[in-house]
């Protein structure tokens, strides 16, 4: 069942890549690696269970952390243009391409 | 066999994420195409149990330096600009194939992945596996050797790393009264 579930999520991983590497717009690709960070702690804990060394769940806890406050640091950087600016002030600078 | 067939798939993806990396143009999406190879580096290192190695990749490489990347191109984009493909790139190329052929001629003699007979585990390997628990009361091998064996080691690289940070705050973050400016100029993206 678990070599099923880590089957599953290669093939999503896998479709995870294609849109990160055609993603038209900046949100497609944003998506895309927050899915990326998303499937790769499935794997991990997948992993954990598959090969009986449970001490990994810890490590997918963390790299949930990391992908979330990461996520979150690139949107405000995108929305605002930098860290410091409090969101207040209506200064919608996107300062990437979208193409 | 599952693990073989997950580093061989996770192997695939990195291939394509690196190739993608060099074909493409829009540097934000090379930014997240970064990110991603940071997490499949730090999969592939989880399945071949270095996880302390893992978790640093997934904190520097996915976390940190995707953001730096992204906050040092929303202060370059000025200068941002089409690179003509016309250079030669024969040469580097070439450069690049010797390298390559001559790393991997020189995986020809590393010991096999987890042999009990390599140097690295000869020594002072068996030393730490049976007295760590003794000494020092951590379960983990890895996290009593970083911690308490080479805590001082493992001290330096953390003040290394803590005045890294510091410097690239000091460069990123001290543009508060020039922001203004700076977004007006950029209107036009």
């Amino acid at each position: 069942m678990y070599i099923a579930a880590s089957l599953a999520i290669l093939v999503t991983l896998g479709l995870v890549l294609a849109r990160a590497l055609m993603g038209p717009t900046v949100y497609d690709r944003i998506a895309a690696i927050n899915m990326f960070g998303t499937k790769i702690v499935l794997l991990i804990a997948v992993l954990a269970f598959l090969s009986r060394r449970t001490d990994l769940l810890d490590i997918a806890l963390v790299y949930a952390l990391i992908n979330f406050i990461g996520v979150v640091a690139v949107m405000k950087l995108v929305v605002h243009g930098n860290f410091h600016s409090t969101g207040d002030e209506n200064s919608k600078s996107v300062e990437v391409d979208q193409g | 066999m599952i693990d073989v067939f997950i580093d061989v798939t996770l192997l695939a993806f990195l291939a394509i994420t690196a190739v993608a990396i060099v074909r493409m143009t829009n540097l934000f999406a090379i930014v997240m195409l970064f990110g991603i190879f940071s997490f499949l580096s730090a999969a592939m290192f989880v399945v071949m149990d270095a996880v302390d190695v893992a978790f640093t990749e997934a904190a520097v490489g996915a976390g940190i330096s995707t953001v730096l990347m992204l906050a040092t191109i929303a202060l370059t984009k000025d200068q941002n600009e089409k690179q003509s493909r016309s250079h030669r790139s024969w040469l580097p190329l070439a450069v690049v194939i010797v390298t390559g052929a001559a790393l991997v001629y020189g995986t020809l003699d590393i010991p096999a992945f987890g042999d009990p007979e390599a140097p690295a585990q000869m020594y002072v390997a068996p030393y730490y596996l049976e007295r760590s628990i003794a000494e020092t009361g951590v379960p983990n091998v890895v996290t009593a050797v970083l911690a308490s064996y080479r805590g001082f080691d493992t001290l330096g690289e953390v003040v290394v790393v803590f005045t890294a940070g510091i410097a690239v705050l000091l460069l990123i973050g001290g543009k508060r009264q020039k922001s203004n400016t700076r977004k007006n100029e950029k209107k036009r993206k």
